[in-house]
């Protein structure tokens, strides 16, 4: 019985393939919507966290203020003798890298590049891994003596010297020159959109004197050395950090210690929110769409009651005729599903190389948006089904 | 053995609605019809004669008295179970030829193949053949919409026959047909009753085409008015 059923279902899918199509048309697009978003949403967190992890799991960062972001609040900045202590008296700090940063137009003949300018010491790309593509670091000199001297990143390079090899040539910030002395290796976007890339790093006292004219420090970069327990670690330095700032015991700190994790969590946290907005919003077409199938479904149905006379008079059960237009319902809904997920696929492959992050499967979102359109086919197929199969026959042919 | 007839009424009425606005269409029928037999059922508009085919098809059953179908009570039976009589004793042509639409002239004749579970092969087979008998060779693969009328009522008759019933019921059959055509499929009626035995049971208003049968029905009213068999077909 089911394979005659079968055959007849499929018939009737074959006899009308406009009404068919349309009617997984909608499903098509839902379930392509739902599954797309959500897919993108998910590359999009991956790269976040894949970026963090780029940065490095052992690093600590320490701000001022207990907003993660830009502005401090009105908490204090730190000072040098700050980053001192913490080298002092943290045993499991590796490299203490004191950040001072500031906003700049750098200039190289006829191209300028608005930058942002990182005062720091050697011990910053160490502690952030970064490497060197040309050129050297720091010497001590330059560094005591605050030395107009910069290591740029690959983007300002490009941006101010095209392909050429930058080391050794002056740039011009603000009122001074500043000799090129070496060049980082690209490491691409940031967690937070932003270019990494886009960096000139000098030394902090070349900063402090030539362009921020005061001895605050806006960060401290903290690597915790390897096998040392960075919630330790972390511990050790709020308790520092509280005493050095004269904090009551029964304040809160106007200051956050920060691991990649936290800062992961945090930015993950963003886009997962946006993921499921976009989800919500694509899953609001798969409804739309679940409603067109409704709607056919039951236009289809009155449609065919005469032909479901002619069934019933041949001596069709009404068993088989329900489980005819059952089967054609899910067909129609599952192939609807399937070509979805097909169609999701390969947009969301391709959209994920234009965005520039990486294609996940996610094996739930497709088994959900298949199930669900399955069950929009088989609530919206058979019910109004159910009431023509029940007709007398007479009735049902006598439907106009 | 004991009852020659394959078809009994006996005291059959039909009420439509209930309370005051309740329509009795049959108001007492008793009818016998024997195997083979070419039975025409004839009646102005609102006289029963389509109630009585209903109840006679078992599209319907009697509000009171007794159908018995080869000594079986349809009146007794489920739903379900008038159903199978039906496919498996019935034959049906309507007025309206009620072909599934868009569906091959083959597709239809197969469909209550198809309810009897029949492999693909044996149903082509016979599909075939039953419109081949009907005259349609070459048309197995057109639509509805391509054949004409007649052609649509020859591929109803051959879905009816294939299954080779007891009874073939034709409700109007020419009544959407001109003369000719209607002569046409009059002959194939007549022919499956003399040739194969079918008991056919038709309804029509018609005097010309009742003059195929062997046996005129008039109903009046709701109640059978006359019975009468001519000798052999016209």
């Amino acid at each position: 019985m089911l394979w005659n059923t079968l055959l007849l279902a499929l018939r009737a899918i074959r006899r009308n393939l406009m009404r068919s199509f349309l009617t997984i048309l909608g499903i098509v697009i839902g379930v392509a919507a739902v599954i797309t978003m959500v897919t993108l949403g998910n590359g999009a967190t991956k790269s976040v966290s894949d970026q963090i992890a780029s940065m490095g799991s052992n690093l600590v960062m320490v701000v001022p203020g207990q907003r993660f972001g830009p502005g401090s609040g009105g908490a204090p900045n730190f000072k040098s003798a700050d980053v001192e202590a913490v080298r002092s008296q943290i045993s499991a700090a590796e490299w203490v890298a004191p950040v001072v940063s500031k906003s700049v137009t750098a200039v190289y003949q006829a191209s300028n590049w608005a930058t942002v300018v990182t005062g720091s010491n050697n011990d910053y790309f160490r502690a952030g891994n970064w490497e060197l593509a040309h050129g050297r670091t720091f010497s001590e000199t330059e560094e005591r003596a605050g030395k107009a001297v910069c290591v740029i990143g690959a983007t300002v390079r490009e941006k101010l010297f095209g392909g050429q090899n930058p080391v050794g040539s002056e740039i011009r910030i603000k009122q001074f020159s500043c000799e090129v002395v070496g060049m980082l290796k690209p490491k691409g976007q940031s967690a937070m959109g932003s270019d990494q890339d886009d960096i000139v790093v000098m030394p902090l006292r070349t900063v402090q004197r030539r362009l921020s004219g005061s001895q605050d420090i806006n960060r401290l970069s903290v690597s915790v050395r390897d096998g040392a327990s960075i919630d330790a670690a972390k511990r050790q330095l709020t308790l520092l950090l509280r005493e050095r700032r004269n904090i009551a015991e029964n304040e809160e700190d106007d200051f956050r210690v920060m691991d990649t994790r936290q800062i992961a969590e945090t930015l993950t946290g963003t886009t997962k929110i946006l993921t499921m907005l976009l989800g919500a919003v694509a899953a609001v077409s798969l409804l739309v769409g679940g409603i067109g199938i409704m709607n056919i479904m039951l236009v289809s149905v009155t449609e065919r009651t005469r032909e479901i006379g002619i069934r019933l008079a041949i001596g069709a059960l009404e068993r088989e005729v329900l489980l005819q237009f059952l089967i054609e319902a899910v067909v129609l809904s599952s192939l609807g599903g399937l070509v979805g997920i097909a169609l999701a696929t390969g947009a969301s492959m391709g959209l994920a190389r234009v965005m520039g992050v990486p294609y996940i499967f996610d094996p739930a979102i497709n088994i959900a948006s298949f199930l669900f359109s399955a069950a929009i086919g088989v609530i919206f197929g058979y019910f109004p089904a159910r009431r023509a199969a029940g007709l007398n026959p007479i009735d049902a042919l006598r439907h106009e | 053995m004991s009852d020659p007839a394959l078809i009994r009424l006996s005291g059959v009425t039909k009420t439509y609605g209930q309370g005051p606005s309740a329509f009795q269409a049959l108001k007492g029928i008793d009818l016998a019809i024997g195997q083979g037999e070419f039975v025409a059922i004839m009646g102005p508009s609102g006289s029963g004669k389509s109630t009585a085919m209903n109840i006679l098809g078992c599209l319907d059953v009697p509000t009171d008295g007794s159908y018995e179908f080869q000594g079986v009570h349809v009146e007794r039976l489920q739903r379900d179970e008038r159903a199978l009589l039906r496919r498996h004793f019935l034959g049906f042509v309507f007025q309206g030829f009620n072909l599934l639409a868009r569906t091959t002239a083959l597709e239809n004749v197969e469909l209550p193949l198809i309810y009897r579970g029949h492999d693909a092969g044996a149903r082509h087979a016979a599909a075939r053949e039953a419109l081949r008998q009907v005259g349609l060779d070459g048309w197995e693969h057109h639509t509805p919409a391509e054949l004409s009328g007649g052609q649509q009522q020859r591929v109803a008759i051959a879905r009816a026959m294939v299954t080779s019933p007891l009874v073939l019921l034709a409700d109007e059959p020419t009544g959407n047909l001109d003369t000719k055509t209607s002569r046409e499929i009059m002959d194939l009626i007549t022919s499956f009753n003399r040739d194969r035995g079918i008991t056919v049971l038709m309804v029509t208003h018609e005097p010309d085409i009742a003059a195929c049968a062997r046996r005129v029905v008039r109903f009046v009213d709701g109640r059978v008015d006359s019975d009468r068999s001519h000798g052999e077909a016209a």
